[in-house]
């Protein structure tokens, strides 16, 4: 069992890195802490993704290293698949990273607006002023 | 995949992550937060996802970092907790 445990330690890892990213997201009143909360958030979860695509035993990158002739001509080149390691979720988590970086773009304009509009980017304070003015 | 740099790099992003949202000053947190990305980066190449390393390391390290920074530029510095 304890082996069993340590052997999978990745799993392990992920799980604690997305729960340090859900309390910053619950827990932390100020608003750029909860933005990191939430990037630390979305990290965990791609690399938990890539990581089920790594293969044990000798796989490599997955760039075709044979003969690129051979590949498409009449040759007709086999291609074992043990050997390379598994495109697919690097591919998915690709476009991940790039709709994570836009989302934080939009999520930073949203609170220099409340900045401006509120003069502090604490959650308690903000909350404080909405209730005092009633808007 | 070599398993010791696989759980130095581990401990390492999770050591990044915490002291990312304990700091008080939110330019070194902004400033950690780039080195976790970083350190992502190299535990992508160490996966063999290499393109997503490449992409890591450019989109999230370096323009993350930037738009952060900017942010905190145009607000307060300082945070409560």
């Amino acid at each position: 069992m304890l082996e069993y445990i340590i052997s999978k330690y990745n799993f392990w890892v992920y799980i604690i890195l997305l729960l340090i990213g859900l309390y910053a997201m619950l827990g932390k009143k100020n608003l750029v802490k909860k933005l990191i909360g939430m990037n630390i958030f979305q990290s965990a979860v791609i690399l938990f993704y890539v990581s089920i695509g790594v293969k044990k035993g000798g796989a490599t990158v997955p760039i075709f290293m044979g003969d690129a002739h051979a590949a498409h001509g009449h040759g007709q080149a086999i291609i074992d698949v043990a050997s390379y390691i598994n495109p697919l979720p690097h591919v998915l988590m690709l476009t991940a990273i790039v709709v994570s970086i836009a989302t934080t773009g939009v999520a930073l304009a949203v609170l220099i607006l409340i900045f401006r509009r509120y003069k502090t980017l604490e959650l308690d304070e903000i909350i404080k002023i909405r209730k005092d003015t009633g808007v | 995949m070599i398993w010791q740099l696989d759980i130095i790099l581990c401990i390492f992003v999770v050591i990044c992550a915490i002291a990312a949202i304990t700091v008080k000053d939110l330019l070194a947190a902004v400033i950690i937060l780039g080195a976790y990305s970083f350190f992502m980066c190299i535990l992508w190449t160490e996966m063999g996802a290499v393109d997503v390393a490449f992409t890591e390391a450019s989109v999230g390290a370096g323009v993350g970092t930037v738009l952060f920074i900017a942010a905190v530029n145009k607000t307060k510095r300082r945070s409560k907790d």
